[in-house]
Parts: C-alpha cells; sequence; structure tokens
C-alpha cells in the first residue's frame, strides 16, 4: 500500500496543470473511489441518528447542550447538530455523485453504441469453455429454440453465435441515473419548497398568507408572494382516544375550503393520515390541544380581555400549560394558565390529568401582577409569562362557568375550545423524488436479474450437419447460463419428428 | 382471539424446540461419527427431514396465531415491535423453506429453529403487548406494504446473513486444516459464497421498495417523505451498506472472505435498526417500539 503511495506522489510531481486534472477525475471516478464514498457516506450518518438533531428535535438538542456544556460547542463547531445539512456531509454525496456522473458518462457512450452490437463471431476453441456439450441435433433447430427464448443470433459459416441480456446494462444504468433523479427531487424540494406551522382554533379560519403562519420557513428560492390564498375554514374537530390506553385513535376535522378567498365553500374532512391538497402543497393535522375561552375585566367592570388563549399540551392526557397576557391593565395583569381535561389528584404530582378527553375539565390559574415585559420590543412567547418584574397576587382552581375576583379584576372561565395545528408543506420535489425511486426500483431489478450470456454453436465438421458442438459464457449469473444449456440440450436431444407440439 | 393467538405462539415455540433438538442431534450424530468411524447417512438424514417436518407445523402453527392475532386486533398484525418480531420470525422461516426447495441448505435448519425460537422467546417475554388498535398515524396501507416488504426483507437478509457467518466458520476451519465430518457434508465455500449473494440480490429490490413506500407513507402522514428520523437514517445506511456489497462483489470483484465480513456488517446495521432504534432511539418511528 505504502508503495502504491509513493508512486502516486511521484506520478502527481510528474504530472502537472492538465494532466493531473486528468488524474484527479479517474482517481475520483474510479471503481474503488465510488466503493469507498459510498460506504463513508453510510458511516458519516451514523452521528446523525445518535447525537439529536437540530432539524428534528431542537428542544433535546438544547437539552444535549446543558448536559453536556463542553463538549457540546465542539461538537456544534463539526456540525454534529445538524449532521445532514453539514459540509463534511454535503462533500462527501456531492463527490459520490460526481463520481457516478464520471463513470456513467462513458458507460452511457458505450451503451448507446453496445446495445445494437450483433454477437461476435465464436472463440475457435469451445472444448474449455461454460457448460461444453456435443449433441446430435440439427442447427436450424437450435436456432428455433434461441429465437423462441430471445436471444439475438448471428450466422457464420458453420457456427452461429447467440447472445441475450443486453437489458442488463439498460438496468444498471437506469438505476444510477435514478439515483441522480432523486437527489434533484430533494434539491427541488429544499429549494422551491416551504413549510409553516399554525395553531387554529375550532370554528376559526386559516387563509393561506404569510402572517396566517406561526412559523414559516420558506425554501431559498420560494416566493412568498406567489402563495395560492386558499382558505380553510375549521367547521368541527372530533378526537377519539381508547378508553383503556388513553391513545389517539382517530383525528377528524370537518372543513370548508375554498380554493381562493372568494370562491365558493366546498366541504372536505382532514385526518392524519389525510391532508388537504392544493397542487403541491398539502395541509396536514399535525396535533391537537386546548384553547381556554377567558374573559378579565378591571375592578370597575370593563373587558379587558377576552377570547381564546391557545395552551400547549404537556403530556399525552393533554394537560396544557401557557399564559394569559392583559397588557391593558395597570399595572399589568398576566396569568400562568394550565388546562386539565380530566383532573386528578396525587400527593406528589398535584393536578394532573389522566384522560385527554374534558371529562373534567378545571383551569388552574396562578395570577401575576407587575411589569409584563411587553413594551420593551423584546419577541417573547405568547406561552410564557415573564415573572421576572411581577409580583403573584392569587392561585386560581376554576370549572367552566365560574368567576374569580382577585384584587384589582376578575376572571371569567367561559369554556374550552379545541386547536389543531395545521402544517402546510409545499413541496414541488417529491413527484420527481418518487418517480426517480421507482425507475432505480425497476433500474435494479433489470440489473439483478437480467443476465448477460452468450450461446455458440458448431456444426461438427466429420458429422454431416447432424452433430452439434454447444458452449456458451456468463458475465453473471452462470446458473441462468446453465439452466439455458440444459433446456437447449433437452430440446435438440428431441427427436424432430416428435418435438411437433414443442 | 387474542388468547388464541398467544397459545398459538407458545404452541409453535414448543414444535421450533423440538425441531431445534432434532437439529441438534443430527448435527451431534455427525461430529461423533466423524471420529474415525463411517458415517451413517442415512440415519442423519432421516433426522434432519424430521426436523424440517417440524420447521413446516411451527412455521403453519405461527402463521395461524399471526392470523388470530389479526382478527383480534382487526387489522395485520404489523403495528408493535412484539408484532414485527413474532412476523419476522415467521418471515425468516418461510423464507428458509423456500430457500430449501430450491437450494441444499437443510443443513442451516439449526440456526433456523435456534433464531426463530430466540426471537419468538424475548417477543413473548418481553416485547409482549395486548393486542389493539393503531394510533392515527400509523393508519394506512402504506403502513403494511412498507412494514410486511421491510420484515420480508429482514427475514432474507437474516438468512444471508447466517449464511455468511457458517461461510467465514467454514473458511477458518479449512484454513487450518480440512473440514470435520460435521462440515464435511455442508456446501462448498464457493457455493455459499454465491448463495450469500444471490440471496441479498433478490433481497436489495425489496429493501428499496419498502424504503420507498415508507417514505410515500411519511410523506402522508408527516408531510415530508425523507427525515434523517433515526430509523429512516439506519434504513438508508442498511441501503448503503447493502449496495456498497452488490458493488464490491460485482465490480470491484470482492469475493469470499471480505464479500462475507460485508454481509455481516450490512445485516448488523439492519439489526441495530430493529433493536436499537426502536428500543431506545427517538423519532417519529418510536411508535412502533414497544
Amino acid at each position: 500500500m505504502a508503495k502504491i503511495e509513493k508512486d502516486r506522489t511521484r506520478e502527481l510531481r510528474e504530472i502537472g496543470g492538465y494532466s493531473l486534472l486528468r488524474y484527479l477525475w479517474r482517481l475520483l471516478t474510479s471503481m474503488r473511489t465510488a466503493l469507498i464514498l459510498l460506504l463513508l457516506l453510510g458511516l458519516a450518518s451514523i452521528p446523525g441518528s445518535i447525537i439529536p438533531q437540530r432539524t428534528q428535535n431542537p428542544f433535546q438538542v438544547q437539552d444535549f447542550f446543558a448536559a453536556n456544556p463542553t463538549i457540546s460547542p465542539w461538537l456544534d463547531r463539526l456540525y454534529l447538530f445538524d449532521v445532514f445539512g453539514a459540509p463534511w456531509f454535503s462533500a462527501i454525496y456531492i463527490l459520490l455523485f460526481i463520481s457516478l456522473i464520471g463513470c456513467l458518462l462513458p458507460r452511457l457512450n458505450h451503451y448507446r453504441v453496445a446495445i445494437f452490437e450483433r454477437p461476435t463471431r465464436p472463440p475457435q476453441i469451445f472444448e474449455s469453455s461454460e457448460g461444453f456439450f456435443e449433441v446430435d441435433g440439427d442447427m436450424d433447430r437450435a436456432i428455433r429454440w434461441l429465437e423462441k427464448n430471445r436471444y439475438r443470433i448471428e450466422r457464420f459459416d458453420g457456427s452461429i453465435s447467440a447472445e441475450k441480456g443486453y437489458l442488463k446494462e439498460f438496468g444498471n444504468l437506469l438505476f444510477h441515473l435514478s439515483l441522480l433523479l432523486i437527489l434533484i427531487g430533494i434539491a427541488m424540494s429544499s429549494l422551491f419548497g416551504m413549510r409553516g406551522e399554525a395553531i387554529v382554533n375550532e370554528g376559526e379560519r386559516f387563509i393561506n398568507t404569510p402572517v396566517a403562519y406561526d412559523n414559516i420557513s420558506p425554501g431559498r428560492l420560494y416566493s412568498l408572494d406567489s402563495m395560492q390564498p386558499y382558505r380553510i375554514d375549521l367547521d368541527d374537530f372530533t378526537a377519539k382516544y381508547n378508553p383503556i390506553t388513553n391513545q389517539a385513535l382517530d383525528y377528524e376535522l370537518k372543513v370548508k375550503i375554498r380554493e381562493s378567498t372568494d370562491a365558493k365553500p366546498r366541504e372536505g374532512v382532514i385526518r392524519v393520515n389525510k391532508p388537504l391538497t392544493f397542487g403541491a402543497s398539502r395541509v396536514f393535522l399535525q396535533a391537537t390541544g386546548y384553547s381556554v375561552l377567558v374573559t378579565v375585566r378591571d375592578s370597575s367592570g370593563v373587558v379587558t380581555f377576552q377570547g381564546p388563549v391557545p395552551l400547549l399540551p404537556q403530556d399525552p392526557n393533554l394537560t396544557s400549560a401557557g399564559a394569559i397576557k392583559v397588557p391593558d391593565m395597570d399595572p399589568g395583569i398576566g396569568f400562568v394558565a394550565s388546562f386539565i381535561p380530566t383532573i386528578e389528584r396525587d400527593p406528589v404530582r398535584g393536578a394532573f390529568s389522566s384522560f385527554p378527553e374534558p371529562l373534567d375539565p378545571q383551569l388552574l390559574l396562578a395570577a401575576w401582577q407587575g411589569d409584563l415585559g411587553m413594551d420593551e420590543g423584546k419577541p417573547q412567547s405568547i406561552y410564557r409569562l415573564d415573572t421576572s418584574k411581577m409580583e403573584r397576587i392569587a392561585l386560581i382552581s376554576m370549572k367552566p362557568g365560574e368567576s374569580f375576583d382577585f384584587k384589582v379584576g376578575s376572571i371569567t372561565f367561559d369554556g374550552y375550545l379545541p386547536w389543531v395545528n395545521i402544517q402546510v408543506i409545499h413541496d414541488p420535489g417529491k413527484r420527481t423524488a418518487l418517480f426517480g425511486g421507482f425507475l432505480a426500483l425497476f433500474g435494479a431489478l433489470g440489473m439483478l436479474f437480467i443476465h448477460r450470456r452468450k450461446i455458440w454453436i458448431r456444426l461438427r465438421g466429420d458429422s454431416q450437419g447432424k452433430s452439434l458442438e454447444v458452449a456458451g459464457l456468463a458475465t453473471s449469473g452462470e446458473e441462468k447460463l446453465r439452466e439455458d444449456l440444459v433446456s437447449l440440450k433437452e430440446f435438440l436431444s428431441a427427436r424432430a419428428g416428435e418435438g411437433k407440439g414443442e | 382471539m387474542g388468547f388464541l393467538s398467544n397459545d398459538l405462539i407458545y404452541s409453535a415455540i414448543v414444535v421450533f424446540a423440538l425441531a431445534f433438538i432434532l437439529h441438534a442431534i443430527e448435527t451431534a450424530w455427525s461430529v461423533r461419527s466423524g471420529e474415525g468411524r463411517n458415517l451413517d447417512r442415512s440415519r442423519t438424514e432421516r433426522v434432519a427431514r424430521n426436523a424440517t417436518g417440524l420447521i413446516v407445523l411451527a412455521d403453519l402453527i405461527l402463521l395461524a396465531g399471526l392470523i388470530t392475532r389479526g382478527l383480534s386486533a382487526e387489522r395485520l398484525p404489523l403495528g408493535n415491535m412484539y408484532e414485527f418480531s413474532i412476523t419476522g420470525a415467521f418471515a425468516f422461516t418461510t423464507a428458509y423453506l423456500v430457500a430449501l426447495k430450491k437450494f441444499q441448505i437443510r443443513w442451516l435448519g439449526l440456526f433456523v429453529a435456534g433464531g426463530a425460537l430466540l426471537t419468538l422467546g424475548t417477543a413473548i417475554t418481553l416485547l409482549y403487548v395486548e393486542s389493539a388498535p393503531l394510533v392515527p398515524a400509523l393508519k394506512s396501507p402504506w403502513l403494511v406494504i412498507h412494514v410486511a416488504a421491510a420484515i420480508i426483507s429482514g427475514g432474507i437478509f437474516l438468512l444471508a446473513n447466517s449464511i455468511a457467518a457458517v461461510y467465514l466458520i467454514l473458511e477458518k476451519i479449512e484454513r487450518n486444516g480440512t473440514r470435520g465430518s460435521w462440515a464435511a457434508r455442508l456446501p462448498s465455500l464457493d457455493s455459499l459464497d454465491q448463495l450469500t449473494y444471490r440471496l441479498i440480490a433478490l433481497v436489495f429490490p425489496l429493501w428499496t421498495f419498502s424504503i420507498i413506500a415508507g417514505a410515500i407513507w411519511a410523506e402522508a402522514a408527516w408531510g415530508r417523505y425523507w427525515g434523517w428520523d433515526p430509523k429512516e437514517t439506519w434504513a438508508f445506511i442498511t441501503w448503503v451498506a447493502y449496495a456498497a456489497y452488490l458493488h464490491a462483489r460485482v465490480t470491484a470483484g470482492w469475493k469470499g472472505k471480505k464479500a462475507a465480513w460485508l454481509c455481516l456488517i450490512a445485516g448488523s446495521t439492519f439489526l441495530f435498526n430493529y433493536i436499537y432504534v426502536n428500543i431506545w432511539g427517538t423519532g417519529k418511528h418510536t411508535y412502533s417500539g414497544l
């Protein structure tokens, strides 16, 4: 190995400029390099499945940082929290695909000619070839068998050469070209795609404009101005849960759909696996939770806040938490809210939910008074109350319909609503990728199950056309050739007169 | 129906155990009778045939267990790791029985019965869950297609890996001398190597299809066809590893030992995905776990 390396460096020193490029190109497109890159690609994906990834679960990455403060910045510098977007990961697959193209171009060019090639003259000596046998029979009959088995036949004097399996290379090329097509599809998805999420209460509507989203991440070449302004009215949402395991059984969202804001509405249903489709965009039902309807009044009875407040689920039984902020009171009032659909109490855990449906709902609030910190222009989560400049003034537990007076005002728990998290995904590359996937599959089938093989037949000089010599050659799948030779032998051995009904 | 299914699975375990014992006896006899005395091939052959009969019986009982499990949950038994395991054991033994019709691999019965016993044993003791309907995200025909293709692929991967492992053992034996009498009845190294290759060439398109079906399902359920979720990542790694195996064999001319090792590495990525990612992993496939 070391010697080869030394030779290579010498070679490198001797050649320069254009020939160096040629050398590197040949090195990159060699089979060995392709194989190493392929294995590297597999190895490089491993950290992405072991270390938490930002693209999948940013919170887990935060936890990891908190738990491993010393090594995390280093891992981060190596892009290990974003493996599949890392430059070194891209480098591997880009090199692999360049190597692939470099491999394919000459082969495509060669195949363009080779697909029309006729079988070549049989070798002089048969005896050393695969499956050599001698058999009594005549050439016409042998040709009939070869034609029936779709061999390509070429006649020479006293001998024929037949070949089959030209589509193996086609399958091979198709498989590899399809991988390129999949890559193009993935690139289109990420460049021209968009994904966004919005929490929408039952009874409200969603209009597809950038402002309607809670968060939106457009691809680099996606134009926010070209969004189709469809409108979805969320009429009715039902969630069914298994009463024993508490697992969700089914979500169903009944909607009215308008292709544009002034179009005629039509009825529709969204389920977990059944999104709505608008061209290359799909609208998914991603998660559900509860919003609480509350009314806050100041001490004189004037309404200072009213409406549904979405809370975030904390566990599978939809214990939900969030914040109600009332900046229109002076000093500001805020509530840390916790909605429990089916309340249960426990000396250790306190209040918690024992079932996701609202069988015995309660709203638990901690009322705070002071500076909400909303005037500083810093972005704030709507689900969290910054209590650093506030003072707690009351702890409240309410059933629907109940009210509570705290010193400077009152709050009424009017009821609750389910919300759904709508996820919109615009993915113009998925069809290309899928098409590529299926082509790759067909290519793989052709490449692995078609076998290129040749059969040669020659009249024995001393037999007056009554005896044949047969041999073959397989470049892959010797069994297939052997089967063919056996079948040909049987066909030839059966007497011509008896073989009428073959 | 659920109870009936459990009883059937237990019965299948018992029959697999009997088949395992018969194969063990067959192996022991041929090892002993090799020590100087003549090898009574007819006797061991008879025992081995009976063992195969028992594996067929166990396989049928297992199939009945799967069907009753499916009926009790009113869906195909492909919803959690317990069900993957029993279906996987069925796929593995069926792959062996089908291959047995074509190739001389009766000698592999000891491994197959042992493997099925281990899988079913772990399934019923550690992974068992009551049969129940599925969470919404799993309700899709693509689930059935995707998981069924993955499990059949798994069965064939395991078979190919068992053969590759036997190859490596025999290769070592042959390097240190000649094969003992037990090993003497096994096929030549060359044909083992060839058999491994043919199984993997057979299963590679199926595995590709399983990934595509999974991507279609993921697109319908989660909105993206590929998200580098740990399960997806490892499915990809397995695909890459077997692609490398095929490449290495066909174009770089790797045969024998190197190819067998590559096959084992690829197979272990599959097992890792199945065991580690299902049980300890995170991501969107976790409900496919326990």
